[in-house]
């Protein structure tokens, strides 16, 4: 067993684990946040996206124990203070979710984008979301819903950025 | 004096943002998986690699001594514990069914199939101990392709289905077309493969059961589309439990596409396990096991014969088909080739003679079940490939040769030659603005010019109908079908005015929560917040059909229906009573009860909510309380239509397709919030495009599922995929009150066609008149490099 220590969306978490234990389920598992999804098992689709030290990371493909000491944010630490972050706010006005089960990965995926891109047009946010699935939106909605927040975050400069080493995921 | 209410805005036909977003954004969703129970224990399968074999022995000592091991069970312990083979739901005369265990007994029969299950109190420990478990199988030889499977000297799967033929099935009149053919001035012949595609719904399947030894109660967790039917099925037939001591719960479900309707193996075994071990019991699919487990879909190869006179109307058409429904029958398997394909085979056209036969075959693969269209993809997509085809050697326009052969305006209700009735439609003008919108009229030049320079651009046209809202009882009763297709719905008016909604339809990403508000918002003249939807808890709902070719909205929104109209005139004549008025006096208008024509003296709907509860002044007729159930069961299906296009650009030296543009005009009759109608259109879309381009469960000559994982199967990703340019026009369906037709499953079925046929014309000066989907880089850069050594 390993000792990890990791504040995960503000709060500090200190936990004995399994050497092997993947971050998803340690986030899942141990600390109940169960908002992070578990799509695949080769890093394909994207579902459990969460971000790492201000990085969009896989959290199946990174092992808790690499988290250790770290930052992470995941899809029930987006709003603050009880008002939806602009990409929720996206999600929601412009239809970009149906069963929602790719939706907290889609929006962490594109909180990333958006921290290295703030101004992305429709391609570079296509590109941008190649790392995540969805099944149900055909992606139409989900380009307009980042559109929605990028436009919403360029009016309102008063976000709070995440550290600005941010890279869209793969 | 009473103040008259604010006029509530009509929600039907609103674009309202959904009411089950705020949980799914914010992490808050609750699926199969999330569901945690104190004690809980982790099941892990061991399978099958191989596809066919006798198993000789399966060891199971080491795997038990494993700590964190609870037990470790066989297919033999299954069955000598009461675990019957999985029943299918639909029968067809001379139709060989399948033994079909939970885990298998002493045979395998495809790649994946479960010989054991371990259970453990982690699920690192439940995987491991799997690893322990020996099994000793006995090879024995393979087949995975239909056609071969059903050729002289192929192993047999079944020992009950001699040549591996579960059935045969025709539909039409065979005479009538082949005299059609004979007399046709030209016959196109075409052979299509319409390619096996696995399902992959984002979220893995999963289940969770735990057993209550004080009530003697089951809880399933389930990754549902339809809990009531997996209460049934699991219950009656397989597992020996009550209803009534049986509970199914599918809570959030993450995308189903038809491949979570099924009883699949795994849910089987995790119940059982639950109530033998004591235990709560977890399953979760990992992909992997989604790839090889989860029912796949399509996997046909047609012979098509379309006869037309030297107008090019079509004369006749005749179809044989042969169709793969892997290892075992699974739920709905003998439904989608035969009633969801062959009676589809009219499509928007008028066609004089229509004959369809089809051979279904068992093979070691993975079985096979609906996906999304489920039989109507695979129809359209072989008319319309054949029109192309046809419009190809006619040297007609393809445009032309659709409008010579649409179906009128005034022929409604149309009668097919292939059993169905059309309710209502009008198609050609969605084919006409179908083609403004993308610019046809300009669209050859460019594509001329483009050609000089060495540029392939191609336009591929698809007009589509489909059946949805599948239904009536008796009719799919008559037809095989071992259930009824009605649907149920409760409406709760509780003493304040509030509603609550059993519905028996789930959503699992159509919204419904919010569509079925917007009904109930509407006719009961009250906000949408004081609408609660509660769907897929056969503990809460009375009985329901569940959500499948897109029927929620025209059957299950219509026994909300229903139940409001028994509400309303409950109301109307206790409010009568409460004003003294005679009933028919009185109205119902923006959420109140009134006198006719003098509208200060009412009653708020809430107000008379109470006194129905408060019964201190009732009529004498009248029961307390305001609840209503009712069962929709429609005298028919319904019948949505459009035209897609696509215009694509295929690169010929890599053989890559783009899409560049993609147009669709749909009539799905009424629009309840076309917001959600054009997301599902969208995901639709996007479904049937991959078809065409990418998606293919491929099997190796030994069984061995080739594409078994996303970096070996094609799902599409944003940066693959166009934006989408829609259209409605609106064609009410007279089957229902509501008017609407349904919608989830229209663009897969319009989309591949229109793709394909969108390529081929881009290929079209190369000579190349048809190459099988999907129209993967490769294919298309080897048919390009056929042709060019033809061409020389």
């Amino acid at each position: 067993m390993a000792r990890i220590t990791l504040k995960v969306n503000g709060t500090q978490h200190e936990s004995e684990v399994e050497p092997r234990v993947l971050l998803v389920h340690y986030l899942r598992d141990v600390l109940g946040l169960t908002g992070t999804h578990v799509g695949c098992d080769t890093s394909q689709c994207g579902a459990c996206t969460v971000m790492l030290d201000g990085r969009t990371v896989k959290a199946c493909n990174v092992l808790a124990v690499q988290a250790d000491g770290g930052e992470v944010t995941t899809i029930e630490g987006l709003a603050r203070d009880g008002k939806l972050h602009p990409l929720q706010e996206g999600f929601w006005e412009e239809h970009g979710l149906q069963c929602g089960f790719c939706t907290p990965g889609m929006i962490l995926s594109a909180w990333g984008l958006l921290q290295s891109n703030p101004h992305p047009d429709e391609h570079a946010i296509r590109l941008g979301l190649e790392g995540n699935l969805c099944r149900c939106t055909g992606y139409h909605n989900i380009v307009k819903a980042v559109q929605h927040a990028a436009k919403k975050l360029a009016e309102s400069k008063s976000e709070t950025a995440a550290p600005a080493r941010a890279a869209g995921s793969r | 004096m009473a103040t008259q209410p604010a006029t509530l805005e009509r929600m039907i036909g609103k674009a309202l943002k959904r009411r089950e977003d705020p949980r799914f954004i914010t992490g808050r969703g609750t699926y199969t998986d999330d569901v945690k129970l104190p004690g809980v224990t982790y099941a892990f399968f061991v399978r099958s690699p191989v596809a066919h074999a006798r198993i000789r022995r399966v060891t199971t000592a080491r795997a038990k001594a494993h700590p964190g091991v609870r037990a470790v069970f066989t297919g033999r312990d299954l069955a000598d514990g009461g675990v019957n083979g999985i029943p299918t739901g639909w029968l067809l005369p001379n139709l060989k069914t399948t033994d079909r265990r939970a885990i298998a007994v002493d045979r395998v029969r495809y790649v994946g199939e479960a010989v054991a299950v371990v259970v453990a109190d982690t699920p690192y420990a439940a995987s491991d101990a799997a690893e322990l478990v020996e099994v000793d199988y006995e090879q024995l030889p393979v087949v995975a392709d239909a056609t071969r499977a059903l050729g002289k000297g192929a192993p047999q799967i079944h020992d009950n289905a001699p040549g591996n033929l579960c059935f045969h099935w025709e539909i039409g009149d065979r005479a009538k077309t082949e005299a059609a053919l004979k007399g046709a001035a030209r016959v196109v012949k075409v052979k299509l493969v319409n390619q096996r595609l696995i399902p992959t719904a984002i979220e893995p399947r999963a289940s969770l059961a735990s057993y209550s030894p004080a009530t003697d109660e089951l809880t399933l967790w389930l990754t549902s589309q339809n809990p009531h039917v997996h209460r049934l099925i699991m219950g009656a037939f397989v597992l020996g439990l009550p209803e009534q001591k049986f509970r199914v719960i599918a809570p959030d479900v993450g995308g189903g596409f038809g491949s979570k309707i099924p009883v699949y193996p795994e849910e089987v075994a995790v119940a059982w396990l639950a109530k033998k071990l004591g235990t709560p019991v977890k399953w979760t699919a990992e992909r992997r096991e989604s790839f090889l487990t989860d029912t796949h879909g399509r996997d046909h190869v047609s012979e098509v014969e379309m006869g037309f006179d030297t107008g090019g109307k079509v004369g006749g058409l005749r179809v044989k088909t042969v169709a793969n429904l892997g290892a075992y029958l699974s739920l709905f398997a003998p439904a989608i080739p035969t009633y969801l394909y062959g009676t589809l085979l009219n499509g928007v056209y008028d066609i004089p003679a229509i004959f369809c036969e089809v051979d279904a075959a068992f093979t070691h693969t993975t079985p096979v079940d609906a996906l999304r269209g489920a039989g109507r993809p695979e129809a359209c997509y072989l008319i319309e490939r054949t029109m192309d085809v046809a419009a190809h050697e006619l040297k007609l326009d393809p445009a032309e040769l659709r409008r010579r052969n649409l179906i009128g305006r005034d022929r409604f209700p149309f009668q097919t030659q292939v059993a169905l009735v059309y309710d209502s439609g009008n198609y050609a003008p969605t084919l006409e603005r179908a083609l403004k919108m993308i610019g046809y009229e300009h669209f050859r030049s460019q594509q001329a010019e483009a050609r000089k320079k060495g540029r392939c651009l191609g336009l591929g046209i698809s007009s589509y109908i489909e059946a949805c809202g599948i239904a009536p009882s008796q009719v799919v009763g008559s037809l095989g079908a071992q259930a009824g297709l009605y649907e149920s719905a409760t409406v709760r008016v509780h003493p304040t005015g509030k509603v609550t909604v059993l519905t028996g339809s789930h959503s699992h990403g159509q919204g419904h929560e919010t569509t079925f508000s917007q009904i109930v918002a509407d006719e009961l003249g009250i906000p949408v917040d004081d609408v609660e939807i509660v769907h897929g808890d056969t503990g809460r709902i009375p009985f329901g059909m569940g959500t499948y070719g897109s029927r929620s909205g025209a059957v299950g929104g219509t026994a909300i229906h229903m139940s409001l109209e028994k509400l309303k005139d409950k109301g109307r004549r206790l409010a009568a009573h409460l004003l003294e008025a005679a009933p028919e006096d009185v109205e119902m208008k923006n959420g109140r009860f009134s006198i006719k024509g003098a509208p200060d003296r009412g009653k708020s709907f809430a107000e008379v909510s109470l006194a129905a509860y408060l019964a201190h002044s009732m009529p004498k007729d009248m029961e307390p309380g305001l609840e209503a159930t009712s069962f929709f069961d429609p005298s028919n299906f319904t019948f949505p239509f459009g035209t897609h296009i696509a215009m694509v650009e295929v690169d010929p030296e890599t053989g890559q397709t783009t899409l560049l543009r993609y147009v669709a005009v749909d009539d799905v009759g009424n629009v309840i919030n076309p917001m959600i109608v054009d997301g599902q259109l969208h995901g639709g879309i996007a479904h049937g495009a991959a078809q065409a381009l990418w998606e293919w469960a491929s099997y190796d000559e030994s069984g061995q599922l080739v594409t078994g994982s996303l970096m070996d199967y094609g799902v599409p990703r944003a940066d693959q995929l166009p934006k989408y340019e829609t259209e409605r026009t609106v064609t009410p369906s007279p089957v229902n009150p509501l008017g609407v037709k349904g919608v989830g499953e229209a663009g897969t079925i319009a989309s591949t066609a229109a793709v394909a046929n969108a390529v081929l014309d881009a290929l079209a000066p190369y000579g190349i008149v048809h190459v099988d989907i999907p129209l993967t880089p490769a294919k298309v850069w080897q048919a390009i490099q056929d042709a060019k050594t033809k061409g020389r």
